[in-house]
Order: C-alpha cells, then structure tokens, then sequence
C-alpha cells in the first residue's frame, strides 16, 4: 500500500505528461462548425449585392427548391480557388445563390467578371449580420438548404474537386 | 536587408489576413450613449470569444468578425435585450464554445467541482500528515 503511495506521484506525472504530449502533436483542429444545421434559415432581407443579380430573402430558399447558399468575398483568396468548383455545381444544376460579405457592388462585380457567376442571386451581408445568424464564421462557407428552408449541411473553407459529387449528392437528397 | 524581408513578411501576412475593404460596421468601436447599455455589453464582450482569433475576446480581438459581433452585441443591448440572451443566440449558434462563461452541465461538471474536490483531498492529506506518530 505504501509502495502504491510513494509511485503515484511519477504515475500521474507520466499520465499528464503523455497527455499533454500527445495534445500539442495532434494538429489543432480551428473549424467552427454551424449548430444551426437541422434548423430553419433565420429570417433574413438582404439586398442584391451587385447590378444585374436580385438580391436574396430567407423566402426565397423555403420554395420547395434545394439550394446551395455559399458565403463569399471578393477580397477572399481561397473563394478564386473555390470558383471553377461552383461553376460545375452550376453546370450540374445545383442552384448556387451567393451572400457577399463586407463587399461593395463594382469590387463584387468585377470578381464574377474575373471568375466566373455561378449565381442565380446575390446578397449583400454588409456588417456580416446573417453570417452570425447561420452559425458562420468565415469565407468561403456554404450551406445546403432543403426545399422547406431547413439547413441540411455546412462546408467550411474553399469547395475542392472531389467535394464536388458529395454536394450534388447532398442537393439532390435535399429535394 | 532586414527592412526587405521585414516588408516581405508583412506584404505575406496581409495577404493571408485578407481584410474587406469596407469601413468597420457604426457599433464596432462607438460605445453606446446609455452608460448602463454601455458596461453591460462592454461585459458581455469580454466573454465572446472571437472566432477567427480564437484566443481572444471580442473586446480584445481586431479581427473584422470580431468588429461586426461587438457591433451585433450593442445594437441587440441597445434594443434591450438582456446580456444573457445575447449569449445565448451566440451559443445556439456557435456552441458553448464561443462562450468564456462555461455553463454547468454534464460535460463541466468536473470542471466546476474541481476546486472542492481538491480541498477535500488537502484536508485528507493533511489529516494523515498531522496525525501523531504511534510509537512502535
């Protein structure tokens, strides 16, 4: 017993340092990821982000058709890496509606000049309000949206190639 | 040399840091007219984590997020809303994660009870320690 006593210390100095190891060589893991998947959009009014493109309402996405609402920037890096994806899910007949967040008309303009439109509709999310109502946290985001307005799935960071099939798939079960 | 690569770095930072270029939203950094609104929501901020820094509050962070979420937070308190209901449409959001007020529930309990188990486990020691030797 008072063996057990005297080795405890090191037994538990062993298990923390261990512990503590193995927590700093795990690669720290930054994603946030939308509690409000399974839940209705939030009520939201946005007007269009640029000329030519309707803005976008939350009544809009609760009309019976599936949507993918991807959260974009101009000013984003990653969402140019993003856009060749999108035009596919576009050409694939996924309906693409976009959310510009803290962007300005002409900058929003001259990026889908640049790379592409693969929106149907644009939304201007000027003080990233609907950002926060969706549980997002940066660009590029997406989110799959049921015909009934009922957020299905969230993807994090830019759409990669082999995201592509899963997303259409994710669109089409979402029906 | 070192001013190159100093310049270097930081053209590199401000390319991953991509800010927007719109000012920062009215509520971001103007303190509400009502002193009261203004240390409610003042508190509550210091207790928002910020998510694109992660490490900070929300009062702390330069983060444009962090900017847009002070400014959510007066513009909510100014309306009168109640702090803890503001935390809890960040929670239902983002998780107790965004939170530096952990709620007491079954995954905190530990963490709560920590203190008084420790304290329990002192006195027991202590007691074993102090007590008179039996001599033999």
């Amino acid at each position: 017993m008072s063996n057990l006593i005297r080795w405890a210390p090191l037994a538990v100095f062993i298990a923390l340092a261990s512990a503590l190891t193995y927590g700093l060589a795990k690669p720290a893991r930054t994603n946030i990821t939308s509690k409000m998947v399974g839940a209705a959009v939030p009520s939201f009014k946005l007007a269009p982000a640029t000329s030519g493109l309707p803005g976008l309402s939350s009544a809009d996405l609760a009309k019976g058709q599936p949507h993918l609402v991807n959260f974009f920037a101009s000013w984003c890096g990653p969402c140019i890496a993003e856009a060749p994806q999108l035009k596919v899910l576009a050409e694939a007949g996924v309906p693409i509606v976009g959310i510009a967040v803290r962007d300005r008309p002409q900058t929003v303009a001259a990026f889908l000049a640049r790379h592409g439109n693969p929106f149907r509709a644009i939304g201007a999310d000027n003080a990233s309000q609907l950002q926060m109502a969706m549980g997002s946290s940066g660009v590029p985001e997406s989110f799959v949206i049921d015909g009934t307005g009922t957020i299905r799935l969230q993807t994090i960071g830019p759409i990669n190639p082999q995201d592509v099939a899963g997303i259409i798939a994710a669109v089409r079960d979402a029906r | 040399m070192r001013p190159l690569i100093l310049g270097a770095a930081l053209l590199l930072t401000s390319a991953v840091l991509a800010d927007s270029g719109l000012p920062p939203a009215p509520l971001s950094d103007t303190q509400l007219a009502d002193p009261r609104q203004e240390a409610a929501a003042q508190t509550l901020m210091e207790t928002i984590r910020c998510l694109v820094c992660q490490g900070q509050s929300i009062a702390d962070s330069n983060a444009e997020l962090a900017g847009d979420m002070r400014a959510l937070i007066r513009q909510r308190i100014a309306a009168g809303e109640k702090p803890a209901a503001v935390r809890a449409w960040l929670v239902r959001r983002y998780g107790a994660w965004v939170s530096y007020e952990p709620p007491l529930d079954r995954v905190t309990w530990l963490l709560w009870a920590a203190p008084a188990l420790f304290l329990v486990a002192g006195l027991f020691l202590a007691r074993r320690s102090f007590r008179p030797r039996q001599r033999r």
